[in-house]
């Protein structure tokens, strides 16, 4: 039985299990939920996640929601010679990889997450204008979250070692929608920060990942 | 070799840590951070975390941050010893576990943090809490907690019929919340009502919760 992955090609959450399932070379079936007319928030699409987000995944009788959650499944289903995104043959280096999701889960997706929010849903999606207080404030944090980085990164080629893994991963979707704001300078205005940027965006599972990403392109 | 844990024992991140050690009956050294000194803002301790925050592990020379990628650490190192916090023989408990996990990082601490933040940390800087803060805060734990009372009308514990991380993570910072005024949405909800008194009975929690006495008479 297929994988189905619920969600929409364009949301940050989707493609970043997205990212993760191509890595593998996984096979599944994206079957995409009309946020517009609020499938997320009804009885079929809740009892697939109480939250009412995307995405969901499906696989066989298991049903499971938060795309970190997903993408750590999928990693482990899925880890094979070549693809070891949380370094299981490697106890302290896994351990290293969980530390750095953290960090991604706690300290830096919190402080770009409202620059996202208002610099691109709020005119976008509800045709407001973004509240520069906000980001203001959170470009200040993501700044002192990126100082870390550029340091850490002086160290390791990537954020928990010499070895590309689901920590690096799962900042591409956000930081791909920031370098389409002004905002994407907090990247590029740090060497180290922007090379490894430049190096995990350019992997060929994250490019079949970024077509989709087409919020706020003209069209 | 063992187990460094540099934290405070009155800190909800630290305690999270604690509670995951003591689970997995692993002996370890509490080493105690000066915050009030500012000490988890300058070296050396910036060389252990450089984001300035408490906990931190040590192990041989594997030196690990953020509380909950410790304890889910500890608690694959200690798999075999105690009750199985993630289910490591199952792989679809351990999916489900997982999930749990996400949903206290993602929507209960966002929700819960503020509010212990207002009533705890703001009189120390002289300021009452923020109402407004508190209550957007509680509003959207009201949400969360409403989905938690769904999923627990049907399984004993939030991954399934079986203690896990994910309940575990909750513990420290709930701890704080039954201490406040807010502590009512815990208790108007019959099924989390339950599911906290058992979690937070747990011999593991009890050994760790007596020096959760943050802003008690005496202790600032």
């Amino acid at each position: 039985m297929t994988i189905k992955l619920y969600g929409i090609t364009m949301s940050t959450c989707t493609a970043k299990v997205l990212a993760c399932l191509h890595e593998h070379g996984a096979e599944f079936e994206l079957v995409p939920v009309n946020l517009q007319n609020g499938e997320h928030k009804q009885p079929a699409f809740l009892a697939k996640n109480p939250f009412g987000q995307i995405p969901a995944l499906e696989d066989g009788h298991l049903t499971l929601f938060e795309s970190r959650a997903i993408s750590a499944y999928v990693a482990e289903k899925f880890k094979g010679s070549g693809c070891d995104l949380l370094r299981s043959q490697n106890p302290k280096e896994a351990a290293v990889v969980k530390t750095w999701m953290e960090v991604e889960s706690q300290q830096f997706s919190p402080a770009i997450s409202p620059i996202f929010y208002q610099s691109i849903i709020v005119p976008i999606l509800y045709g407001g204008t973004p509240n520069q207080t906000i980001i203001d404030e959170s470009s200040v944090k993501l700044g002192k979250v990126l100082d870390v980085y550029e340091k850490k990164l002086n160290s390791s080629k990537y954020l928990a070692g010499d070895f590309y893994s689901l920590a690096d991963l799962h900042h591409l979707t956000y930081i791909y929608y920031l370098m389409k704001t002004p905002y994407g300078k907090l990247i590029n205005e740090r060497p180290r920060v922007k090379a490894w940027w430049e190096d995990i965006s350019s992997r060929p599972a994250f490019k079949k990942v970024a077509a989709g990403l087409t919020l706020g392109d003209k069209n | 070799m063992e187990l460094k844990l540099y934290g405070a024992a009155l800190s909800p991140c630290t305690s999270r840590v604690m509670t995951c050690l003591h689970e997995k009956e692993a002996d370890f050294e509490l080493v105690p951070v000066d915050l009030f000194a500012g000490e988890h803002k300058q070296l050396p301790f910036l060389a252990k975390n450089p984001f300035g925050q408490i906990p931190v592990l040590e192990d041989g020379d594997l030196s690990l941050f953020e509380s909950r990628a410790i304890s889910a650490y500890v608690a694959e190192k200690f798999k075999q010893t105690g009750d199985d916090l993630i289910r490591h023989q199952s792989f679809k408990e351990a999916a489900e576990v997982k999930v749990w996990m996400e949903v206290e990082s993602q929507h209960y601490h966002p929700a819960i943090s503020p509010i212990i933040f207002q009533f705890f940390a703001s009189p120390l800087q002289g300021k009452a809490p923020d109402q407004a803060i508190i209550d957007d805060n509680t509003e959207k734990l009201g949400k969360v907690l409403d989905v938690y009372e769904d999923k627990l009308s049907r399984t004993k514990y939030l991954a399934g019929d079986f203690y896990s991380l994910a309940d575990l993570f909750h513990l420290s910072f709930t701890y704080y919340f039954m201490k406040t005024p807010c502590a009512h949405l815990i208790n108007d909800r019959p099924h989390v009502k339950a599911w906290w008194e058992d979690i937070s009975s747990r011999p593991a929690f009890q050994k760790v919760a007596s020096a959760m006495n943050f802003g008690e008479k005496g202790n600032l």
